[in-house]
């Protein structure tokens, strides 16, 4: 019957069509690596978070483990507050250092984790004490000409 | 042979816009009848059949078909009442993306739970007694007009409804498949005890076949008859209908201004 | 005087467009009521989905394959210039899954299988098929018009996610084998800057919205289609023009809602 033909057809069109989203998510995106796993929220401040954005991710020791997923104004005490969300799977301790990077010399910023050593580890909705700003290009270029004209003198 | 009513159009006004088409229209076809409605074009004959077949509810009146007034049906009613009727449209309508086997079992398939092989039993059936059992495997496109008018009446006739409405049947045909159609009209009527009902303006064709005729014009039902009464009227519509005279009750020129105004002449 | 007709004229015709808005909303709903019938009797789906999915392959393809070359090209002059030839695979993948595959693939649809559908039931129409499937007690929305729109929503996604992989092999092949990006970094910063929910889903997501507006708007444009030959005409020419300016519209705010959090 002319139908089977037709089915044929139809069906290495649907196959095809899923091959490529198979393809897209594994080979060009990073799904292997990123499981839709659960999350938790971690929060921290910033006297200045320079060129970081939501959707930026955050990583330790080069590995993406999470997103930030909003950035404020702390109206009280006038400082960036941060909110990220960070795979279930990966714990870190209460005195971790978060700074905020940048991927090459002048590329997009990120958040960078460093684990510090204590035993009690950070929990859904905790703030991380230890930050470091952002680094801003013309405080740089400041100190470097601050520093500069102190040793001419 | 007595006479049971299976249409009776009692008083039907339809108006399209503000513009009145059909004017306190009363007709009555009766059960084994073939009855033709004839009048010009623009007339209101096409509306009518419209009506009848539920595609348009009357702006006054009513219809009723055995017994049931068309327009009080809700869809699911409506489609009921369809499955018992038949319907023939100008140039066939055949669903060009099936064959001429498929397009006479489109029914079948839709409405009845009929296996194939009975299915295939009644299409042949259906194609044979229209004379083109040999095209089933084709496609209408590949059909020339006549031929497939007659694939679209073995269609019609699938589920032997018990009302066929025809629309202008003859346009267009050549003589062999005027009187092809013709006669098919009759004895499938004949054969399956149903009620036809021809809308058309071929006087020669219709007749030789029909039992009543009705004259439309301008909205309202100007004559009606057996052939032999309309043959033999002398009221001016039908005289020059019947006849095809140029001139008369329907005038050759269309009302316009004075022609010597129109060519610049001074009267 | 002209200035008054012309302002009535245009208030005439937006007055009109919002009223014909209104009907294509309608004709939707109607045909998501009485789309049981595409799904009952899958294979009038399947047949559409021949008609629309598969007939369109090759132009989907064939523009994936040249968008994603040029990409390939201008990418790799503009990144040349920062010193970031690397980026090359980011810059093709993420341009791709996130815009250019949803949207191009959107609109060569609607050239291709939409027009196709509004001329197809424009016809039917017009030789009153539609009326006689009506006479014969079948509701020619569940048997016509359902199953072409459930066609073209599948399709629509298949054929974005064919379209971007398909540019990324363009990209891949023009930037590493022909010009000689280093195929690792290519490949490896791609797959770390493409996200699967953020870029990919998305970008899905995008080609399922185009995808119901578009069918939507071919299936409207065909069904109500005047029933002459200049009707049927206009009708698939209108249908090409509604569905690009309405898909770049809807790129517009999905892509403002998704990749900006408005």
């Amino acid at each position: 019957m002319e139908r089977t033909a037709l089915d044929l057809w139809v069906g290495a069109f649907v196959l095809a069509g899923m091959a490529a989203l198979a393809i897209l998510a594994f080979k060009v995106g990073n799904l292997s690596s990123y499981n839709v796993s659960e999350s938790y929220q971690l929060k921290a401040n910033f006297t200045n978070i320079g060129g970081l954005k939501p959707t930026a991710g955050v990583r330790s020791a080069g590995v993406l483990i999470g997103r930030v997923t909003e950035i404020k104004l702390d109206a009280d005490r006038y400082e960036a507050e941060v909110t990220m969300s960070i795979d279930k799977r990966y714990q870190f301790p209460k005195d971790t250092l978060i700074s905020i990077l940048t991927s090459g010399l002048l590329g997009e910023q990120y958040i960078g984790l460093k684990p510090g050593a204590d035993d009690e580890m950070l929990k859904d909705k905790d703030v991380i004490k230890q930050s470091r700003s952002a680094m801003v290009l013309e405080d740089l270029i400041g100190q470097f000409v601050a520093g500069k004209a102190e040793s001419a003198h | 042979m007595s006479l049971q009513p299976i249409v009776e159009i009692r008083d039907v006004n339809f108006t399209y816009d503000t513009r009145p088409v059909l004017k306190g229209i009363n007709m009555t076809f009766h059960k084994g009848k073939v009855i033709a409605i004839m009048g010009g074009s623009g007339c209101g004959k096409t509306t009518l059949f419209r009506l009848i077949g539920g595609a348009l509810k009357p702006t006054k009146g009513e219809i009723k078909i055995d017994g049931q007034v068309m327009h009080e049906l809700d869809q699911a009613g409506l489609y009921e009442m369809r499955r018992k009727m038949g319907v023939l449209f100008q140039f066939g309508a055949l669903f060009t993306d099936m064959s001429v086997y498929d397009n006479v079992a489109f029914q079948m398939r839709e409405h009845t739970d009929l296996p194939e092989e009975m299915i295939r039993d009644l299409v042949m059936m259906k194609l044979h007694a229209v004379g083109l059992r040999g095209t089933h495997a084709l496609m209408p496109a590949e059909l020339s007009g006549g031929m497939a008018r007659r694939v679209a009446l073995a269609r019609t006739i699938a589920l032997d409804p018990m009302l066929i409405l025809y629309d202008e049947p003859f346009a267009g045909l050549d003589p062999i498949s005027l009187t092809a159609i013709g006669s098919s009209i009759r004895q499938l009527n004949n054969a399956l005890g149903a009620t036809s009902v021809v809308v058309t303006h071929d006087v020669q064709e219709s007749l030789k076949i029909v039992d009543y005729i009705y004259f439309i014009s301008d909205g309202v039902i100007v004559a009606e008859g057996t052939p032999a009464e309309i043959q033999a009227s002398d009221k001016p519509f039908v005289h020059q209908f019947v006849h095809g005279e140029m001139d008369g009750p329907v005038p050759f020129q269309y009302p316009g201004g004075d022609y010597k105004t129109d060519l610049g002449v001074s009267a | 005087m002209p200035l008054i007709r012309s302002m009535r004229n245009i208030g005439h015709r937006t007055v009109d467009t919002i009223w014909r808005v209104g009907f294509a909303a309608r004709f939707f709903v109607l045909i998501l009521l009485n789309s049981g019938m595409s799904f009952r009797r899958f294979h009038l789906t399947v047949k559409e989905l021949f008609f629309t999915g598969v007939m369109s392959l090759i132009i989907i393809l064939v523009a994936g394959l040249f968008v994603g070359v040029v990409l390939g090209l201008q990418g790799y002059e503009t990144l040349k210039s920062y010193g970031s030839e690397s980026a090359l695979g980011t810059l093709v993948a993420l341009s791709l899954v996130r815009e250019l595959g949803p949207v191009l693939a959107a609109l060569l649809f609607a050239s291709r299988a939409g027009s196709a559908m509004t001329a197809e039931i424009g016809l039917m129409k017009a030789t009153e098929q539609i009326a006689a499937m009506e006479m014969m007690a079948v509701n020619p929305i569940a048997r016509v018009v359902a199953p072409r729109f459930w066609a073209g929503v599948i399709s629509m996604p298949l054929l974005a996610a064919m379209f971007s992989a398909v540019g990324v092999f363009g990209g891949y092949l023009v930037g590493v084998v022909f010009i000689g990006v280093d195929e690792g970094s290519f490949w490896s910063q791609m797959q770390s800057s493409v996200d699967f929910q953020h870029d990919i889903m998305n970008g899905v997501l995008k080609s399922f919205v185009f995808g119901i507006a578009v069918t939507v708007i071919s299936l409207f444009e065909g069904f109500d289609a005047p029933p002459t030959a200049e009707g049927v005409s206009g009708a698939t020419t209108r249908t090409v023009v509604q569905s690009s300016v309405v898909v770049l519209l809807l790129d517009v705010v999905l892509t403002a809602i998704m990749f900006r959090g408005i």
